[in-house]
């Protein structure tokens, strides 16, 4: 195993870990706030994906170019799966929650087999097409514009969560979702905000993935375990901690493969996430 | 609840058992006795995981994994060494319990969704080792001989045999819950349910008792999987070991009403009744309509009934058994 | 001694909750553990109850050391509790909560239900045994609590703010629980806020002030303790 391999591995495992956090920022603010584990995360990045593959096949725009819509209709996807369903089983008990977040999991997939067809399809032509060389080691353009749309993305949320009053309302339910009631936040219009915002994470990801990466209804199912384990190693409800675990998860999940073998990357990912749910339940920067 | 209805309870038991028995004799053709088995096998595995899930409250979405390993150990002992199905099922459900073990060690320490999300990642973990593992036949499968059949072996050419095969199979997992259920294991299960900390302070180990929910789960499901890979003459890690299935185990346990005995038979029998007839009306084409119909069903269930049917009928009846004393 | 505390001590980074706090309860006693909000008393509770281990300090129970044991094994050497929140089984009757604490000593079902009904019978609850214990009141939860504290055949029982939320007749009748636990031969430790279910019955008084023992006696000598006075009237 050459230095350049390693090196090329590394950063793959980079650039994809970028877009494993975007994805965990998602999940991790809709978990901060309301402390529900969102299983069906993984088919917003799916519909994000969906949403860039059909304004490139119908009206050949390119999935950058229609990145603000496709997020747009996600963060209103996401409102209306907290109105409809969310809502009803904030305080139902676990189990509850669980199921009903799975069985939006597979009303949408067998919504977007119905609606799509389960074939694949691809953007052809992005924008972003080409290859980038460093030395020796060759990057795919796509690769790097998803890398980079997703460090400025999980700026940008960041800077609203931290520098806006409406960020700040947000932190302060999820601390404490009574005190900041009792402040006349309104904890509802919160939790939509929080499944508005984790959508349209999820949705600008499948986006910006759709230039490089296969669009079918079961995408989904290749990011959700993925998710899960980078926002338990950032800490359930860290955004930083999920930015920095999902690059962590990158790499591992890219070196893993090279030394063992493409078809245990997930498994290896998966072993790591039981290594810290055994090690350090809480993650890097978590609260609980 | 069930004591006022004592009376009526024997016979009405010994004409559903009965009938229960006689049922291959009146459903002749292959396909609807096949659907009777899959509603029994699916029952079985239901009521497995609800001795860990519902009496103890450990929601184990990964279920599927010891079901396989019960598949893949009597598949692999009858294939590789000849060994009969009357040990290595058993064996198989001695795999399982011990992996139990050994997957319970870190994982009971979680809670709630950690728990859940773990018992995902640990059957993930083994579906890819399976499907990778060429001694057990890796992504192809295995496919069992039917050069040697009869109650030996546990393979028949006509589906009766199956039929009462999981009749009984289902018999045996329902009298292991019920006498969970009426013994102390039960009390200590439903505690650690309720409240690991109250349980704690009466001497409960919660480990332990967990594990032994495990353990016993494990095993009940590991045989359910001997009995799959029985019938199928076929099995793979997609078919045995997929999160679908662990999902389906859960949902049908729930369905029915989680912590009842009889809630996953109920279960099994709508879920298979509503896949089996969206599979008919729909056909192959409408792949995409009876997930959707599935999912719709899950949703309604977690939102509006989480107690499940049988949980729903209970509190009907309660209602009306205190209507009188009001008065 | 039945429970000796030695120079318990308990730390969180820099705050001291408790600081170097010693004293006994013998067999049968009933001690009461007050002090103003903040002193320390939930910890060190927590700490006898195994809930928690102390930085430092020997906590002895019967010629054992227990510190740092957890829950389980505080609960098997004979040490039962209550919560400050009831914490009864929710989905399980009355009866079924007590049951629960009798298996410890004995796996039988029937010798279980026949304790459990003489222990529902202790505590006043006989009529509402069949009751699921989500539907009692707070009160009867409370004394539910106890009763299945006491199904694990504990020689110390700790109750933890037993007494709260109250009404003066149930303060009345929770004091009198109280006294005939220490009829049955258990002893008693005691956190109380409530003055009115502590004073009559205690036979001594630990009093706590920013995780110092500052007072111990006899209710009488500690209500006239200028110290304890001024730990309750001062400056908070």
């Amino acid at each position: 195993m050459t230095a350049d391999i390693l090196l090329q591995s590394l950063l793959s495992g980079i650039l994809i870990g970028l877009i494993y956090a975007l994805v965990a920022v998602g999940l991790t603010i809709i978990f901060g706030v309301m402390d529900i584990v969102n299983f069906a995360h993984g088919e917003f990045l799916m519909f994000g994906m969906y949403s860039a593959f059909w304004f490139y096949a119908l009206w050949h725009l390119d999935p950058l170019v229609s990145l603000p819509v496709s997020a747009l209709a996600l963060f209103i996807l996401g409102v209306l799966v907290f109105f409809l369903v969310i809502r009803r089983i904030i305080a139902a008990p676990m189990l509850s929650q669980i199921f009903a977040t799975f069985g939006l999991m597979i009303l949408f997939r067998g919504l977007a087999q119905l609606l799509w067809k389960p074939d694949f399809r691809a953007v052809d032509k992005p924008l972003t097409a080409g290859t980038v060389a460093l030395g020796s080691v060759q990057f795919g353009l796509p690769q790097i514009a998803a890398g980079a749309g997703a460090v400025l993305i999980t700026l940008a949320l960041w800077l609203f969560l931290t520098r806006t009053r409406i960020g700040a309302a947000l932190e302060a339910t999820a601390a404490d979702r009574e005190a900041a009631m009792l402040m006349g936040i309104d904890a509802n219009r919160m939790f939509a905000l929080a499944w508005g915002l984790g959508a349209a994470c999820a949705g600008i990801a499948g986006a910006l993935l759709a230039s490089f990466f296969p669009v079918y209804p079961e995408v989904g199912a290749n990011f959700i375990l993925i998710a899960f384990v980078v926002v338990n190693l950032g800490g359930f409800g860290s955004i930083a901690g999920a930015f920095w675990a999902g690059i962590i998860v990158g790499v591992v999940e890219v070196v893993g493969g090279l030394i063992a073998g493409p078809q245990f990357k997930l498994a290896i990912v998966l072993l790591l996430f039981l290594a810290i749910l055994s090690i350090r339940p809480q993650g890097l920067l978590g609260r609980k | 609840m069930i004591r006022r209805a004592e009376p009526l309870a024997l016979p009405a038991a010994l004409a559903l058992l009965a009938a229960l028995l006689a049922l291959p004799l009146w459903l002749r053709s292959p396909a609807h006795q096949n659907l009777a088995i899959l509603m029994l096998m699916m029952a079985q595995l239901g009521v497995a995981w609800n001795i860990l899930g519902g009496y103890a409250g450990q929601i184990s979405l990964g279920h599927a994994a010891f079901s396989g390993i019960g598949a893949y150990t009597t598949t692999l002992l009858l294939m590789k060494a000849g060994i009969s199905p009357w040990i290595g099922a058993p064996a198989g459900a001695l795999a399982a319990a011990a992996a139990g073990l050994v997957i319970g060690w870190p994982c009971f320490r979680l809670s709630g969704h950690y728990f859940a999300m773990a018992t995902i990642a640990v059957a993930e973990i083994i579906q890819i080792g399976f499907g990778n593992w060429d001694y057990a036949g890796a992504a192809v499968g295995l496919t069992l001989p039917i050069d040697r059949d009869g109650w030996t072996w546990l393979i028949f050419a006509s589906k009766a045999p199956y039929y009462y095969l999981a009749l009984g199979l289902l018999a045996l997992t329902l009298l292991v819950a019920f006498a969970v259920e009426r013994s102390f294991l039960g009390y200590y299960f439903r505690a650690i349910k309720d409240d690991p900390d109250a349980a704690r302070s009466l001497g409960v180990g919660l480990a332990r008792y967990k594990q032994v929910a495990l353990a016993l789960s494990s095993a009940l499901s590991a045989l359910g999987g001997s009995l799959y890979a029985l019938k199928e003459l076929y099995i793979d890690p997609p078919s045995v070991l997929s999160t679908g299935l662990s999902i389906k185990v859960a949902l049908v346990a729930i369905l029915g009403g989680v912590g009842t005995l009889f809630g996953p038979v109920i279960g099994a029998a709508i879920l298979t009744g509503i896949e089996e007839s969206t599979r008919t009306l729909l056909g192959g084409s409408g792949r995409g309509v009876d997930l959707v119909i599935y999912a719709l069903l899950i949703i309604s269930i977690a939102v509006y009934y989480p107690a499940g049917v049988l949980g729903w009928v209970g509190a009907r009846l309660r209602r009306r058994a205190a209507r009188p004393a009001a008065r | 001694m039945l429970l000796e505390v030695e120079g318990l001590t308990r730390r969180f980074g820099g705050l001291i909750a408790n600081d170097s706090v010693s004293f006994g309860v013998a067999a049968g006693e009933i001690v009461g553990l007050i002090g103003p909000n903040g002193a320390g008393k939930t910890t060190l509770f927590n700490c006898i109850a195994g809930h928690d281990a102390p930085s430092e300090g020997r906590i002895v129970f019967a010629g054992r050391d227990m510190a740092g044991a957890g829950p389980e094994r505080c609960a098997r050497a004979g040490i039962g509790r209550t919560f400050q929140i009831a914490h009864s089984f929710g989905s399980m009757s009355a009866r079924e909560n007590v049951m629960v604490g009798c298996f410890l000593r004995d796996w039988s079902v029937r010798s279980a239900r026949r304790r459990a009904d003489e222990l529902l019978e202790f505590v006043e609850l006989s009529p509402r045994a069949a009751v699921q214990a989500a539907a009692l009141t707070i009160s009867e939860q409370r004394r539910l609590a106890v009763a299945r504290a006491l199904a694990i055949d504990p020689r110390l029982l700790l109750l933890d703010e037993a007494m709260a939320g109250l009404n003066p007749q149930e303060v009345r009748q929770a004091v009198e629980v109280v006294r005939r636990i220490r009829s049955r031969g258990v002893a008693c430790l005691i956190v109380e806020h409530v003055m009115e279910g502590i004073m009559p019955v205690a036979d001594r008084l630990i009093v706590l002030d920013y995780g110092r023992k500052i007072a111990e006696g006899t209710p009488d000598q500690v209500s006239r303790d200028p110290k304890v006075l001024a730990a309750y009237l001062g400056t908070e």
